[in-house]
């Protein structure tokens, strides 16, 4: 017998006299938490995302080229990945280097760069969280992770929702889905929480209007 | 599960030296109370938590009651979505299908995110024992790891260490595994961070294999999902060519949805946080992002035999959040290592014995470590009725009974060692089956109260060497009844 087959018998014998459960889960619980307009649930993402140490810019889509540009300086950023599709507006004022992530990139090349730039898939505002799927804006998932800097722009209010229910019912599971809440943290010494371990220590969130 | 903590002694004997270790109650007491408060605020944020835990509670019933229905589906949809699926019926073949899969890269090391499944296998010594190290990579079992230590704790396996011991260890034992700790080396939290990222960066970036867990395994979609807040699961998750995950069987929620629940309850509750940093959900592989290969490891080891008793089947409700850790006055003064078992606490007190069985001293002795307070019950995100179960088991150790063993029906003899609590409750069904004689003897014991010894002799003795036996009244309650009623209101 296979240990599919042991296992699953297993399963049927300690279940043979368990009544049947044919009721539906009851989802009485709220889709979002408090009544809140387009602007104030922007708000509340800001305030989330600072909240948690992320820093929040926010601009018009005409300023975006500019933030951005001074975003990478202040950094001192020599050198920026940009994602196979990132709308090429964007980064027309950084002076930094592009590098485009390709299939032969090694870990490695990408720890040598600075930041990086990405769009997203959907903003959290009840826990400050961004959701990144892997769209063509956002690239794969080690070009978000390996640089110490993410500067990541969030559409507002268009890519906003109010509450994790929300942000579920947008996102497509076959993709590979990364939800962050503010830069990498630990709370592994003495439950206390300190900013900055593995990922990108520094994540900056541009709120883009229009 | 595994030999590792076998040969442990029962949970008081245990405790006896962390209860007298000065250091150890200071470090459980500062970190369980921080976190205490932060996580009744982040609850307190979510005004209907009560209907999100019995969601969660029905959620995980309704799993657990067509288990075999979703484990199916779990693995149709990861071999769907490019994985493979492989079935592990104990901890001995888990750790024999890692082992062969990873010797297959020809690789001889790997990277690991935290999972407790795979400590509880015991996958490090079975990977050491073929020549594979197996690197872990979240801070506290990184500490534990360099420490030569065990878990305390199931968030924060190092919860008993502080900074201080932190950064001894890591100033010592760094440089024998990789890059060594920077020249002066404070305990700020900060720095200690610090010198962990640079310890694990060149493992990370030069990982060919990495190994998981997973705290929800959605069998609509076959996708896994790893919550943390470190950032080396996305190290681990993403980077390696290959992934292996061992995922115990009650991991799986039937739905994508079902995800709205858990992902509210379960990072208030383990770190207090709206959310934790980092969520990652994969679904098989993808073609340019991340692993090529990814196989699932199901594991049961015990977690059938679990499900098979009525009572204790609850326990496999739980996500592994560590709030009940984190209240439990007993956990707070014994510390984690006392339960020997990866599962501490109050969980660690109904799991091990039913994973393990009652059979070894220390599993005996696991559901009296408690007080049956229930702050552990309330504070649980999926309502686990730890106190219920924790009862159940202790009559289960005392008089024997019917049980499931490796999916064999078994009928347990009773423990030894509770021949007079036995006796005792013989007496006392006796006694109040036989009214006449329950009388004379509260009679009898009235009138020679003054004769009553401070403590009980023989078997006795332990029992009463930390309680005060109760002080008998002059009257028995049923003669006080009859005098000043006159045998009257009912009392016949």
């Amino acid at each position: 017998m296979s240990s599919r087959e042991r296992v699953l018998g297993r399963v049927r014998r300690a279940l043979a006299d368990v009544p049947a459960d044919g009721a539906p889960v009851l989802r009485d619980y709220l889709r979002e938490h408090g009544r809140r307009g387009a602007d104030e649930t922007v708000e509340l993402l800001a305030g989330n995302l600072a909240d948690y140490r992320a820093i929040v810019h926010r601009c018009t889509d005409a300023q975006l080229p500019e933030v951005l540009m001074r975003l990478l300086a202040a950094h001192g950023s020599q050198s920026v990945v940009v994602p196979p599709e990132l709308p090429p507006h964007w980064l027309k004022a950084v002076d930094a280097t592009r590098v485009h992530d390709r299939a032969a990139s090694t870990p490695q090349d990408l720890d040598r760069v600075d930041s990086v730039v990405t769009g997203c898939a959907v903003a959290v505002a009840e826990t400050g969280t961004i959701v990144l799927d892997g769209s063509p804006d956002q690239g794969r998932r080690r070009i978000t992770l390996v640089p110490d800097h993410h500067v990541c722009v969030v559409r507002v209010p268009d890519q906003v929702v109010s509450s994790v229910p929300q942000a579920l019912e947008r996102l497509d599971p076959v993709r590979p889905l990364t939800w962050i809440s503010g830069p990498s943290a630990t709370s592994d010494i003495e439950l206390d929480r300190v900013e900055g371990v593995h990922g990108p220590r520094t994540l900056e969130v541009v709120l883009v209007e229009g | 599960m595994s030999g590792t903590h076998l040969g442990m002694p029962s949970f008081p004997e245990a405790a006896r030296d962390a209860v007298h270790d000065p250091t150890l109650r200071g470090n459980l007491r500062h970190a369980t109370h921080t976190i205490r408060d932060k996580r009744a605020r982040a609850v307190a944020e979510l005004d209907d938590w009560a209907r999100l835990r019995e969601a969660g509670k029905r959620i995980k019933d309704h799993t657990l009651r067509y288990l075999d229905r979703y484990l199916v589906r779990v693995e149709e949809a990861v071999t769907a979505a490019g994985g493979t699926v492989h079935w592990a019926a104990d901890a001995e073949e888990a750790n024999r299908i890692v082992a062969d899969l990873v010797k297959a890269t020809g690789e001889s090391e790997v990277v690991k995110v935290k999972s407790m499944a795979t400590q509880e296998t015991g996958l490090n010594e079975a990977l050491e024992a073929e020549g594979i190290r197996a690197y872990e990579t979240d801070l506290a079992e990184l500490i534990v790891q360099l420490g030569g230590d065990r878990p305390s704790h199931i968030l924060v396996p190092a919860i008993h260490r502080n900074r201080g011991e932190i950064r001894d260890i890591f100033r010592s034992e760094m440089g024998e595994w990789g890059r060594p700790a920077p020249e002066g080396l404070t305990d700020t939290p900060a720095e200690l961070a610090e010198a962990a990222r640079l310890h694990l960066r060149e493992k990370f970036l030069r990982a060919r294999v990495g190994i998981s867990g997973a705290n929800f395994m959605v069998a609509e979609t076959g996708t896994l999902v790893v919550v943390e807040s470190e950032g080396n699961g996305r190290m681990c998750l993403t980077l390696p060519e290959t992934l292996i995950s061992v995922v115990g069987i009650e991991k799986i929620v039937p739905t994508w949805r079902d995800l709205e629940v858990f992902l509210q309850t379960l990072p208030r509750s383990s770190t207090a946080e709206r959310m934790n940093p980092y969520t990652s959900m994969w679904t098989g592989t993808t073609d340019g992002d991340g692993p090529r290969t990814f196989h699932l490891v199901l594991l049961d080891n015990g977690r059938t035999d679990t499900l098979a008793d009525e009572v204790g089947r609850q326990a496999l409700r739980c996500i592994r959040c560590s709030a009940c850790l984190n209240v439990c006055p007993v956990y707070e003064r014994a510390g984690g290592h006392a339960y020997g078992s990866v599962y501490p606490g109050p969980i660690g007190a109904i799991l091990s014995p039913q994973l393990r069985g009652t059979g070894s001293e220390i599993d005996a002795s696991l559901p009296y470590a408690s007080s049956l307070c229930g702050a552990c019950y309330e504070v649980c995100p999926v309502a686990i009725d730890i106190p219920e179960v924790l009862v159940h088991l202790r009559e289960r150790v005392v008089q024997g009974g019917p049980a499931v063993r490796q999916g064999n029906r078994v009928v347990l003899k009773p423990a030894r060692g509770h021949a007079a609590e036995r006796a005792a409750m013989r007496a006392a069904r006796w006694a109040f089956t036989h009214p006449g004689a329950l009388r004379a003897g509260q009679r009898l014991t009235s009138r020679t109260r003054r004769l009553h010894p401070r403590t009980l002799p023989g078997p006795g003795r332990a029992w009463s060497g930390s309680r005060d036996l109760p002080e008998v009244p002059a009257e028995p309650f049923r003669d006080w009844w009859q005098r000043t009623r006159d045998g009257k209101d009912g009392a016949k």
